[in-house]
């Protein structure tokens, strides 16, 4: 067996291996799915009203609620993503911990299915969290005038922002010592599409959070989504997003890597 | 230390490894031939885990140089993964899994394929006492059953070496004798043993040679009985319903009375028949309350060969 069947191969029993614990616990996938959805549903019907009148009509409708809903969902939409980095950094340093992965090292199998193993479970996870709340978003007036194409793309613009942060909590999730902590970094990412365009728009913003706001990563991957799924420019927005993803998915992919084959004693 | 050999299954020379500033394991020669079963004794923190997580490739060494099943370790620790097993005093199983799914996992990870992987599943469920529990999440467990599980999982492999670390600690005297007879089993069939226990009478009833690891050195090396003639220790004790009966024993015995009105003497004696006997006959038929053999545990090991050590420096 070739070193890159063995990783496929010993990738694919991790990954039943994960998604047998999801089965098992389900109360992690459960919350991350949960989660935004509570978001949207706040947002919407409770601060919907006011901040969709402040949107300042792009559409010249001033339909309020309903105009926010199409501005928030694309937010929400990368709260999920967070949301499920969050619970893989967690179910990950919980793993470290256990005896089994210190069996799994004795073992002659590929290294990078005991990481690739959780990303993939985590994927699964995440994707389906975000179906279910287009789902949801859909019930409550989200009203996508995306083509085909454009779906297409922004599909893989869901799935390439996954990955990315995905990667990210697989990485605190080696280097957190208890799963306390693993639960407690990763915290800032679900905030980062309120400091973004994620809720409001950032013209509405004092100076240094709108400039914050307009350079971080989570904002054009939204204003990219947001011009796929309803219209309107992207610009630049696509070409940033496809960098910043595929940056953050490199270096966390070295760094988990590189701290997962540490001497585990250094832990 | 004889030569490395081919026959070796493990082959250790000069093994060094610290944390900091704390030395772990300072300059250890090991030669352990296939098929035995060798038993590495010492208390706590002695550096026990630390010299089985080296040799199974989970931690790196300083120096020396190490052979297992006739890999390097530095070079070829996939080799040696894949001729070894690890059953680790912390139990090394996916507790959200049951007995039977953790079997297939590690069946899938040795790519056995699907219907040999179940087959071996089932067979080691069956060996192991664990077909009523196969079902049940392994978190739900006790721990004789974990352990069991444990080297059940070790063995899906087949490997040729086995590291046990510590085995029995925690177990219940039944659970503990079930485990030596899983042991001894293997040893039939041909596999070697690397043993850690905290229990001198364990490594007695399963080791074909035994270390004693202290502060990261070797204090004595050697088969059961070679180690058992270097420990005295062993004595009779016998208790007394009053002070007037130990006199009177004491003075049969021509031992001193101890001071303070104590009611028990501790006579030195090998706990052999014939010196039992002796000892009965001198005693005659003089009153005694309670009548109880000490055989040398590993505290009495510990104290007399680092005793030794301290007076031979």
């Amino acid at each position: 067996m070739t070193t890159m069947t063995r990783a496929v191969t010993d990738s694919a029993t991790m990954l039943r291996r994960q998604l047998r614990h999801a089965q098992r616990y389900p109360a992690l996938s459960v919350g991350i799915a949960g989660l935004p959805i509570i978001f949207l549903l706040l947002f919407v019907y409770v601060f919907g009203g006011a901040l969709g009148a402040g949107l300042g009509g792009a559409g010249g409708t001033g339909g309020g609620r309903s105009e926010y809903v199409n501005y928030v969902t694309p937010g929400i939409i990368l709260m999920t993503a967070a949301s499920g980095a969050l619970s893989t950094s967690v179910s990950v340093c919980t793993d470290m911990t256990e005896g089994i992965i210190a069996r799994f090292r004795t073992m002659a199998i590929a290294r990078v299915s005991m990481l690739t193993g959780h990303v993939l479970g985590s994927l699964i996870q995440t994707m389906g969290s975000m179906t279910i709340l287009l789902v949801v978003a859909f019930a409550i007036g989200f009203r996508p005038n995306a083509n085909p194409v454009e779906w297409i793309a922004a599909i893989a613009v869901m799935l390439m922002t996954t990955v990315a942060l995905t990667w990210l909590s697989v990485g605190i999730g080696v280097w957190c010592k208890t799963p306390e902590s693993a639960s407690n970094v990763p915290l800032p990412l679900q905030l980062m599409p309120f400091m973004g365009s994620g809720f409001v728009p950032t013209d509405s913003m004092p100076a240094g959070l709108k400039t914050f706001a307009e350079y971080q990563p989570f904002t054009p991957i939204i204003e990219t989504l947001r011009g796929l799924l309803l219209g309107g420019p992207i610009g630049s927005s696509a070409v940033q997003s496809i960098a910043w993803c595929g940056g953050i998915t490199l270096v966390s992919y070295i760094w988990a890597k590189r701290l997962f084959n540490r001497d585990p004693s250094t832990r | 230390m004889p030569p490395s050999t081919p026959h070796s299954a493990i082959s250790v020379i000069g093994l060094h490894k610290s944390y900091g500033d704390h030395l772990v394991l300072d300059g250890i020669d090991l030669e352990i031939p296939e098929g035995t079963v060798f038993s590495l004794l010492g208390p706590n923190g002695a550096g026990k885990t630390t010299m089985v997580q080296i040799l199974s490739t989970l931690i790196g060494a300083d120096a020396g140089e190490l052979r297992v099943a006739g890999h390097d370790l530095a070079t070829e620790p996939d080799a040696v993964r894949g001729a070894i097993g690890v059953t680790g005093q912390y139990s090394a199983v996916d507790k959200l899994l049951t007995g039977r799914e953790n079997l297939i996992l590690m069946a899938d990870l040795h790519h056995l394929g699907r219907a040999e992987g179940r087959r071996r599943a089932d067979e080691l469920l069956e060996r192991f006492d664990l077909v009523d529990a196969r079902g049940k999440l392994a978190g739900a467990y006790s721990g004789g059953m974990l352990r069991r599980l444990d080297l059940a999982m070790t063995l899906v492999g087949r490997p040729r070496i086995i590291f046990l670390d510590e085995p029995t600690t925690g177990l219940d005297p039944r659970s503990r004798r079930t485990m030596w007879q899983i042991i001894r089993g293997l040893v039939a069939g041909g596999v070697t043993i690397f043993l850690t226990t905290q229990y001198l009478d364990e490594a007695d009833q399963l080791a074909d040679r035994i270390a004693l690891l202290d502060h990261g050195r070797f204090i004595a090396e050697g088969t059961p009985e070679e180690l058992k003639r270097l420990i005295p220790g062993g004595h009779v004790l016998l208790r007394f319903e009053d002070p007037g009966d130990l006199r009177k024993a004491a003075d049969a015995l021509g031992m001193r009375t101890p001071d303070g009105g104590a009611l028990t003497l501790q006579v030195p004696s090998d706990g052999t028949v014939p010196a039992l006997r002796d000892l009965l006959d001198r005693l005659g038929d003089q009153p005694i309350a309670e009548f109880s053999v000490h055989t040398p545990d590993l505290d009495d090991v510990f104290l007399t060969l680092t005793g030794q050590k301290e007076l031979q420096r």
